[in-house]
């Protein structure tokens, strides 16, 4: 009896061993700012109250009836819309080309991750040169298109547009390699056998690639979607969120309250109001999408 | 298994101690040494007007300068060039020079240093931080090193930059590096438009006239920016669309916004109109770090920028080029832009006080003179323009002289109370009618309402 207790103990050590380090450096940096930033969420700090006063959720309500902030959420979630599924399906159609394309293929697939490897702040410069009215590429082309001269960042009809743009093609080549990996894994005699039983092309791409990668396109999509609320640092390069926050972005929003208005109990309220956001869209993807997955 | 869970708890709980001990050790470490030194070394640093032939043998003063400006950016070998300078006059003093990227970087490592409560000595920040430096108490006044240094006339700074260098009788800050907005044009455009490349636009009116002509081979007749700090525009017009020449946006305590004047709505209408109306500008919102990239490039005859440019133009631009006043409705008129120097509370006396000798040093005539000619920015005080160097660098490149004399029609930057969510407020608007969204009117009541509500704590 008092044998077993020693014997379980001792794997449990072992056990626990193993995550402390991690677990240690998560609850300094990760889990300890969590609770700190839940606490002063509860608070009204800012420039105007400078010792804490104690004001419940009373931050929260005021949220809700925030217009920008509702206009920050909305864009956000056109945001995720207009990147998610797009992203998804173009890696999808990259990594079926990077899989098959017998000539090129290295060339292929180095073309379609290489967006991925650039930082952020690179990217945003590099576009932000494609949308400069007059020179950027895409700005003559939009221009060539509506007759008259545009500029895509500064009018505020264009600017998430172009923004989704940009995020598309920065993602897309990173998802690619997922897809690339997942697709290799696929038995060929599958392909084999469905050909032989003259199964067309079509088919064996609805009946045997789609389902098998759908680990992977949960996984994507989950990567994705938190993807579309954590990247924004273009913000600061391309339009600091302007023209009268048509391009700002939850995160984006929350640092400039927290930074710029020294309004801190606010921008604590609006980082669990992320954060709880995040753990509930991803835990219903990951278990409302988990049933209709097949995993070998 | 719980016992070994609980230890892992207390492990993590011990950890959390641990770094919290670290923090509020190493503010106690950084504290003490000062006030240990001050006992021997309390004299030639502490009283500021004292001759710097202090003896070598001490431990010198060390205060921490931020700087915004990015490292390796051009300006950072003329800031190390002087800090090396006043280290060498002045041995009892060691400045050590941080590179803390753009102003808004800037300010947030501040912020953040003030909360640690290990902010730096001294440090160049926009004038419009004032009163969020008063209000997170940060800053200390600095009358009374003005009382006593008798090397420091105050009178000989332009008082279009001390404007914002001061609220309720204090004064807080040293101007540094300022500029004004000004108007550029392409001398080169202007001849084959048959205009005289020598009488740049004076007035509205004529600038409506002249950038329709100009708009042709092309290229653009005029461009204003829209976006960053488009406030600060908007006070440029809204001073020239006024009849009082005093008028401002704002009170002078920061507590007051007073964004939806008549005067104002037709300012702001005025910048609607020319693009949508008179069609003498592209329209929509125009970015502000493109327009001198358009105007270098030969893509637009002429634009409105900071004086913070010239010396980019200069460099760059294949062609003769003017600058002259923003052209006048009313009056003429342009805010003044820039950083001054601040000196922080947390810092111990004698550090102020070292810091204060350095504040002084920074805006000599000399050190100013050699600041603006190497920078572009606009000398801070009139001493400066009578030194050599000023007066070589105005004889080779004259344009540099309009952002100063402009300093008679220049006034104070938007400043007030929770600058952040005020300016903010004024700036989302302009933008929501310059792009259309909305008019000048509606525009201009709602940034109001919304200035009103950020200041109301402030007005209790």
């Amino acid at each position: 009896m008092s044998a077993g207790w020693i014997e379980r103990a001792r794997r449990n050590a072992f056990g626990w061993g193993l995550v402390l380090p991690s677990l240690l450096f998560l609850g300094l940096f990760t889990y300890y700012p969590m609770l700190r930033t839940a606490r002063l969420s509860l608070f009204e700090q800012d420039l105007a109250t400078p010792k804490p006063l104690f004001v419940g959720l009373g931050n929260f309500a005021a949220l809700l009836k925030d217009p920008v902030f509702l206009k920050v959420l909305g864009n956000n979630a056109w945001y995720a819309v207009g990147t998610v599924p797009a992203s998804i399906a173009l890696a999808f159609a990259m990594a079926l080309f990077a899989d098959k394309a017998v000539r090129g293929r290295t060339f292929a697939r180095v073309a379609f991750f290489y967006p991925n490897m650039i930082p952020m702040i690179a990217v945003a410069n590099i576009w932000l040169f494609l949308y400069t009215p007059h020179f950027g590429l895409l700005a003559r082309l939009a221009s060539w298109l509506s007759g008259q001269n545009v500029s895509l960042l500064g009018d505020p009809h264009t600017v998430l547009g172009a923004m989704i743009a940009m995020a598309i093609w920065k993602e897309a080549g990173y998802f690619m390699i997922f897809y690339l990996a997942a697709m290799q894994q696929i038995p060929k005699d599958l392909f084999e056998a469905a050909s032989a039983d003259g199964a067309r092309k079509w088919t064996a791409l609805r009946r045997i690639t789609i389902p098998l990668t759908m680990p992977t396109t949960l996984f994507v999509a989950v990567i994705a979607m938190t993807n579309a609320f954590k990247l924004v640092d273009h913000l600061w390069i391309m339009t600091k969120g302007g023209p009268n926050h048509a391009s700002s972005l939850l995160l984006y929003h929350i640092y400039e309250t927290s930074f710029q208005f020294y309004d801190q109990g606010m921008a604590a309220a609006m980082t669990v109001a992320m954060i709880a956001l995040l753990l509930l869209l991803s835990a219903l993807q990951v278990f409302g999408w988990d049933r209709s997955i097949h995993y070998d | 298994m719980w016992n070994y869970g609980k230890t892992t708890l207390l492990l993590l709980a011990g950890a959390l101690t641990l770094a919290g001990c670290g923090q509020s050790g190493g503010g106690n470490a950084d504290g003490a040494p000062p006030s240990a030194s001050a006992s021997d070394a309390d004299q030639p640093a502490a009283s500021p007007s004292s001759s710097p032939s202090a003896e070598p043998t001490q431990a010198p003063v060390e205060i921490t300068f931020y700087y915004p400006v990015n490292v390796g950016g051009p300006l950072t070998k003329v800031i190390d060039g002087m800090a090396a300078d006043f280290t060498s006059k002045h041995p009892d003093i060691k400045v050590k020079p941080v590179y803390t990227g753009n102003y808004g970087d800037n300010t947030v490592k501040i912020q953040a240093g003030i909360q640690a409560k290990q902010p730096p000595d001294v440090a160049v920040m926009m004038s419009t931080e004032l009163y969020s430096m008063l209000d997170t108490d940060a800053i200390v006044p600095l009358d009374d090193f003005i009382a006593k240094d008798a090397d420091f006339d105050m009178a000989d700074f332009y008082p279009a930059f001390l404007e914002d260098t001061q609220t309720e009788g204090k004064t807080y800050s040293v101007p540094f590096q300022r500029s004004t907005i000004l108007l550029y044009y392409n001398k080169e455009m202007f001849k084959a438009a048959g205009l005289d490349p020598e009488k740049p636009p004076q007035t509205w009116d004529e600038l409506v006239a002249y950038a329709k002509k100009l708009n042709r081979d092309g290229h653009n007749g005029l461009e204003i920016p829209g976006n960053d700090d488009s406030y600060w525009m908007f006070q440029m017009f809204a001073r020239q669309a006024a009849s009082d020449p005093k008028t401002n946006i704002m009170s002078a305590d920061g507590k007051k916004a007073m964004f939806d004047t008549p005067e104002n709505v037709a300012a702001l209408q005025f910048w609607i109109d020319l693009s949508r109306k008179y069609k003498a500008m592209p329209e929509g919102i125009i970015d502000w770090a493109a327009v001198p990239t358009d105007f270098i490039a030969g893509k637009t005859a002429m634009m409105v920028h900071t004086s913070g440019n010239l010396t980019n133009v200069k460099n760059n631009a294949k062609f003769d080029f003017g600058v002259a006043f923003p052209p006048a409705n009313k009056q003429f008129g342009s805010p003044t832009g820039g950083g001054n120097l601040y000196i922080f509370k947390d810092a111990s006396p004698e550090k102020q006080a070292a810091a204060w000798t350095f504040v002084q040093y920074m805006t000599a005539p000399e050190q100013a003179a050699l600041f603006s000619s190497s920078s572009g920015y606009v000398g801070v005080r009139k001493s400066a323009y009578d030194t050599d160097a000023m007066k070589t660098y105005t004889a080779g490149f004259p344009q540099a002289l309009v952002a100063r004399d402009q300093l008679d029609y220049a006034f104070r930057e938007l400043s007030t109370h929770n600058h952040g969510k005020v300016s903010s407020a004024l700036t989302n608007q302009i933008q929501a009618a310059l792009s259309g969204q909305t008019d000048a009117a509606t525009a201009l009541k709602q940034a109001q309402q919304e200035a009103e509500q950020a200041l109301a704590p402030f007005n209790k």
